[in-house]
């Protein structure tokens, strides 16, 4: 069993951030992009979805089909982002093989390319994960890796599986040709110790489930589950022990009321009424978060809080995080 | 309990009453409880008399299983509701490719049918397509309209990243096949297009043949024989989008746009507002749904300084983590309000109703009447 993040997990270049909807996946992408740049390194953020959720959290221009820098990380590290898009990636590849020059201009204008990832939809995908191989594999002259990790804010739980299944993907596609050809590297690549898939959730009842249920699923695509992240997680007010009594509605409003005179406060019933009631419902969740995180203690998999801000996420606040994540061991720095 | 900055409050009970309203679309971006909402909503109405169905998309297990919704048929189930409830409450779960099918069965001539069913591009369109179930929910929608035996029909819209998708999907994938662009690409040496030809020039047979080389050129072939085949039952794609897409244009028609108190959520609803006000059709409200409103009326200040007053002096712990979780949830509300006031100025017009956030998952008929009762006010 092991609760931190290990080693192993440092060993990959190719971190996946999945995970529902809502649930903070864009945060989580970027602030674990920020703890692997941390001390020197060299990240590739990448956006498939094609939201420009991290240019809003890096409140930035919108991303292109091209790596730029997006932020420097603590000790020398650079995050660089690139936002792939189905239409560009199919440009690249036939340009490869093809010389379509101003034709690819024009037919893009035409909406050819959305029609040819329209009509057989495990394109996209393919293209996707085919241009992120590229990113990974790529050297420099000096056949150093140019990124050290490259790190995908990936599609939600629901979707995560069928997008890393290259090989399904690929039966709907021609038998031959350059994207083919190709293909087996990205399957290799996706099913390799170099890849891992990190789920980010919230500390409540039915994320968690819904992030057991993938964690099966990806084993069972013999993919490599990674960290689970818990986002939002907030301050524990209640000792644990209170915290079933509580749930169950037993509040023992005399000992609120004795300290609430001694603080000196002025209270009515109503008052007292309410806070007994947050305090229920603080509880409810409280002892909901509690079962949570012991099931996830369950999978084996290491698992990572990343604090609420109650006022939102910006960029200091991503840098808080990656300092909390390095802290946890992300980077191998902690 | 319900913090409002707005104008006005939506009043979900005037809106489930008011026999001109036959159908309510609950939208929203993925995981803002639309689901749960149109569920709560049909069970108030049924309880209020009405003779209602809901139809869910893909409702998370145990709420399908609240509904009695073990088995997936494709056709509404009477929800038990007990002999004091006056309405009725029906619920179905939709079955993407089993409603195309009936789609296909129901208007083609067999022979036509059989030729659209066992086209292979059939099962990728049916199943695989991005749009297909947006598709799909319109047309089992237009069905249960057709049926004319409900009083109410409460609509949740697929989990889709964006909002709109549930209005642009069916109108995308029409365009897609209707183009003359499969007709050439299939048999570009017939294709008549002679202009449309002049204008792409020479590059188009250079991306036909890359694109037979990356799809297939059997793909390709399949496709086309499919969208003949569609085109000579149903006018093509694009008349039977436009065909639904007018029921939800109609006046009985209401959009509830449902988003929870956080800032993506609330950008997603934003646009879908103002996009149904482009295309003339105003949403009922909003729902902000899960909530943390204040219960107990304490300045957060005062309740730190007192806390911190006690912890100092080791006294009354359990009153001092009390007094902290309040001021945690007072700095929560403030953020939802702030949030929502940000929302309201930018659509005054918009009526609202904060639903607060119920302790824990609901998975039961009485969850469901509950956050009705929240829905309600």
């Amino acid at each position: 069993m092991s609760s931190e993040w290990d080693r192993q997990l440092d060993h990959a270049r190719l971190h996946f951030v999945s995970g529902k909807g809502g649930a903070g996946k864009t945060t989580a992408a970027a602030s674990l992009a920020l703890a692997l740049a941390t001390g020197g390194r060299r990240v590739l953020l990448v956006e498939v979805e094609g939201r420009q959720g991290l240019a809003q959290l890096f409140d930035t221009p919108p991303l292109e089909y091209s790596e730029r820098r997006l932020a420097a990380a603590p000790g020398g590290g650079e995050v660089k982002a690139l936002a792939i898009e189905a239409e560009a990636a199919l440009l690249e590849y036939l340009a490869m093989y093809y010389s379509l020059g101003f034709a690819g201009r024009t037919l893009r204008k035409m909406g050819a390319i959305e029609f040819a990832t329209t009509l057989a939809p495990g394109l996209r995908d393919v293209l996707f994960t085919g241009k992120i191989k590229e990113c990974v594999r790529r050297t420099d002259s000096n056949g150093r890796y140019s990124y050290d990790a490259v790190v995908v804010d990936a599609p939600p739980t629901g979707r995560i599986v069928k997008f890393l299944d290259v090989t399904r993907a690929m039966a709907d596609l021609a038998r031959m040709g350059p994207i083919h050809g190709q293909s087996e590297d990205v399957v290799a690549l996706l099913h390799s110790s170099d890849t891992v898939v990190h789920l980010v959730t919230l500390p409540e009842q039915l994320p968690v489930r819904e992030t057991l249920e993938t964690v099966d699923e990806l084993a069972a695509a013999d993919l490599r589950p990674g960290a689970v992240l818990l986002n939002r997680a907030r301050p524990a007010r209640l000792a644990t022990r209170s915290v079933s009594a509580a749930a169950d509605g037993r509040v023992d409003a005399s000992r609120i009321r004795g300290g609430l005179e001694s603080a000196g406060l002025d209270w009515d019933d109503e008052v007292l009424d309410g806070l007994v009631a947050e305090t229920v419902e603080h509880a409810t969740r409280a002892s909901a978060e509690l079962s949570a995180r012991e099931q996830l203690h369950g999978t084996g998999l290491p698992s990572l809080d990343l604090a609420e801000y109650v006022d939102g996420i910006d960029v200091a606040a991503l840098y808080e995080l990656a300092e909390e994540l390095v802290a946890r061991g992300v980077g191998g720095n902690g | 309990m319900n913090d409002r900055p707005g104008p006005e409050r939506l009043d979900v009970d005037a809106l489930v009453d008011d026999p001109e309203t036959g159908i309510v679309v609950c939208c929203g971006s993925g995981g803002v409880g639309k689901t749960t909402t149109a569920a709560a909503l049909g069970l108030r109405a049924a309880a209020r008399g009405r003779k209602v169905v809901v139809l869910t998309i893909d409702p998370a297990r145990r709420l399908a299983q609240a509904l009695g919704l073990a088995e997936l048929d494709n056709r509404p189930r009477r929800v038990e509701l007990g002999p004091e409830v006056p309405g009725e409450l029906h619920a179905m779960m939709l079955d993407m490719r089993r409603t195309f099918d009936d789609m296909v069965l129901a208007h083609a001539g067999r022979e036509r049918a059989r030729q659209i069913l066992d086209n292979p591009f059939y099962q990728t369109v049916s199943t695989s397509f991005s749009g297909t179930q947006e598709y799909m929910a319109m047309e089992k929608l237009g069905q249960l309209t057709a049926e004319e035996e409900w009083d109410l029909i409460v609509v949740d819209t697929p989990p889709s990243r964006s909002a709109l998708d549930f209005l642009d999907a069916p109108q995308r994938l029409s365009t897609i096949l209707d183009g003359k662009l499969i007709r050439m690409l299939a048999s570009p040496a017939r294709a008549g297009g002679k202009g449309l030809r002049k204008i792409v020039g020479a590059g188009f047979g250079v991306f036909a043949k890359a694109v037979s080389t990356v799809v297939g050129h059997q793909l390709l072939a399949d496709a086309a024989a499919f969208v003949q085949a569609f085109d000579s039952t149903f006018g093509g794609f694009r008349e039977r989008a436009a065909h639904t897409y007018r029921l939800l244009r109609s006046p009985g028609t209401r959009f509830l746009v449902v988003a929870a108190p956080e800032p993506d959520a609330l950008r997603e609803a934003s646009y879908f507002v103002e996009r149904l006000s482009a295309e003339s059709m105003p949403p009922a409200g909003l729902v902000a749904n899960r909530t943390h409103p204040v219960l107990a009326d304490l300045p957060a200040a005062r309740a730190v300084s007192a806390a911190e007053e006690l912890e100092s002096e080791g006294n009354s712990p359990l009153a001092a983590s009390v007094l902290r979780l309040h001021a945690d949830r007072v700095a929560v509300a403030e953020r939802e309000k702030r949030l929502l006031a940000r929302f309201t100025r930018a659509h005054p017009e918009v009526e609202l109703v904060g639903v607060p956030a119920m302790p824990h998952d609901v998975h039961d008929l009485a969850g469901l009447t509950e956050i009705g009762e929240r829905l309600a006010g």
